[in-house]
């Protein structure tokens, strides 16, 4: 995935400033930038959410999905309801199965509204990786949870998206080098 | 028992009781039953309204008229609210109709209505009529209220249509629809019954109130009135409650 010279303003203020980069397929990299840097516009744009004012995108066009930056969960439903939306055919085994291994099986039944901060963003993660899709954008996906949990959910996300093309954005830098290893890569936009 | 009192219910349970005291001891110092009959004899004469001649006949036809514009109105402000949801120029060309019907009192289209149609169907028409715009503003403003990150996550997902209504628009607009219900369904017994006492509908909650007031049956007159209000509350619970049953039912299934 290739990103060629994008600019986006709101109003007078240009947040991403002929921005590129080249995201290698099948490979996990991390974007590393501060907050309020024009991370979440790009993850934005890369999604097809907003449109760029100017720039280029080269992807091969395949099906991209999305762990936003907030958990986005329908707050009725059981947290292994909110997984299958990842994919329309998508069994709530495998969701259990995913859910599990994020540490939820307790509570994969539960509404997400009963859920603490850190589980629904587990619910979140999950629902990304059941759905069938080539590349996975990342927005902080892990901000919310505790150092233990942090760990094993990011071992095991790595594992499950293993063979697919990942962008992860976020600020932390331990975070981007655990993750990425070393295909981390500082955001840099020319702030107008 | 300061916890006790703390309770919301144990709080409102003790206002209906101080209330009803008031009454009884304003009923004592008036003492004239014609003016106002204490609480303890309208409840004593609620126990045995049932055998007034036709009271069931009356409760049967009154709540088919009320139950048939309520849902009518249900039927055609959920839809109006779907379109105008979708078309704002439906919302600007429907404007005039709903603010008349806000603004203008019941009893002015009750007496219109008595022009227009028969006593049996005004109950009919005025229910749906008062009802219309609360169904129809409720939904509207909770189809407008529709949560854009959740409609971007669905986008990104590929979620199908008849997921993405069921658990991310449906769950959005539960709370105005319950609303909406609840409140449809006490105007629609008050404005219902209002209609038939003023057309002197027969085989009628309202045409029996209107007897007894004309035959200046007091005692009986508050225990009907009490009757009506005990109908419209459990019309209005039971709704809701069907509701909730429903909504559970779609999304814990």
């Amino acid at each position: 995935m290739t990103v060629l010279n994008l600019c986006k303003s709101y109003g007078e203020k240009a947040v991403l400033n002929n921005f590129s980069a080249h995201f290698d397929a099948g490979e996990i990299s991390a974007l590393m930038g501060p907050s309020g840097c024009g991370k979440t516009t790009l993850f934005r744009i890369l999604l097809g959410i907003e449109k760029a004012d100017a720039g280029e995108i080269r992807h091969d066009g395949a099906k991209t999905v999305a762990v936003f930056q907030e958990d986005r969960l329908s707050e009725p439903l059981s947290a292994i309801k909110n997984v299958c939306l990842g994919r329309r055919d998508a069994t709530p085994d495998e969701a259990k199965a995913l859910l599990s291994a994020l540490g939820l099986a307790e509570d994969a039944e539960k509404s997400v509204k009963e859920l603490s901060g850190g589980m629904r963003r587990r619910v979140s993660i999950a629902r990304a990786l059941i759905a069938d899709a080539d590349t996975v954008l990342l927005d902080e996906p892990f901000s919310a949870l505790d150092e233990d949990t942090k760990a094993s959910v990011m071992r095991f996300t790595r594992k499950a998206l293993e063979g697919k093309t990942v962008v992860l954005i976020t600020h932390d830098i331990e975070e981007a080098r655990a993750f990425a290893k070393n295909r981390v890569y500082p955001f840099l936009s020319h702030q107008g | 028992m300061r916890a006790l009192l703390r309770k919301s219910s144990v709080q409102k349970t003790l206002a209906v009781l101080i209330a009803l005291l008031v009454w009884q001891i304003g009923a004592m110092i008036l003492n004239e039953e014609l003016i106002l009959p204490t609480p303890v004899r309208v409840l004593v004469r609620l126990f045995t309204v049932w055998q007034l001649e036709g009271v069931f006949t009356a409760i049967w036809y009154s709540l088919l008229r009320i139950a048939l514009g309520f849902f009518l109105a249900l039927l055609l402000g959920t839809v109006l609210a779907v379109i105008a949801g979708r078309f704002p120029f439906v919302e600007t060309l429907l404007f005039p109709y709903m603010a008349v019907v806000k603004a203008v009192p019941v009893v002015s289209f009750i007496v219109l209505a008595y022009v227009w149609m028969s006593s049996r169907t005004i109950a009919v028409f005025i229910s749906f009529l008062i009802v219309l715009p609360t169904v129809y503003t409720g939904l509207l403003s909770g189809i407008k209220a529709r949560d854009a990150k959740l409609e971007e996550m669905a986008d990104v997902f590929g979620v199908s249509a008849k997921d993405r209504f069921l658990y991310l628009r449906l769950p959005n607009l539960a709370p105005y629809i319950t609303s909406a219900v609840s409140l449809g369904a006490g105007l629609a017994w008050k404005s219902g019954v209002a209609a038939e006492i003023i057309a002197v509908t027969s085989k009628s909650i309202g045409g029996m109130l209107y007897s007894a007031s004309l035959e200046m049956r007091n005692v009986d007159l508050f225990a009907m009135t009490a009757l009506l209000v005990l109908l419209s509350i459990l019309f209005e619970k039971l709704l809701v409650l069907l509701l909730k049953l429903v909504f559970r039912r779609l999304w814990h299934k």
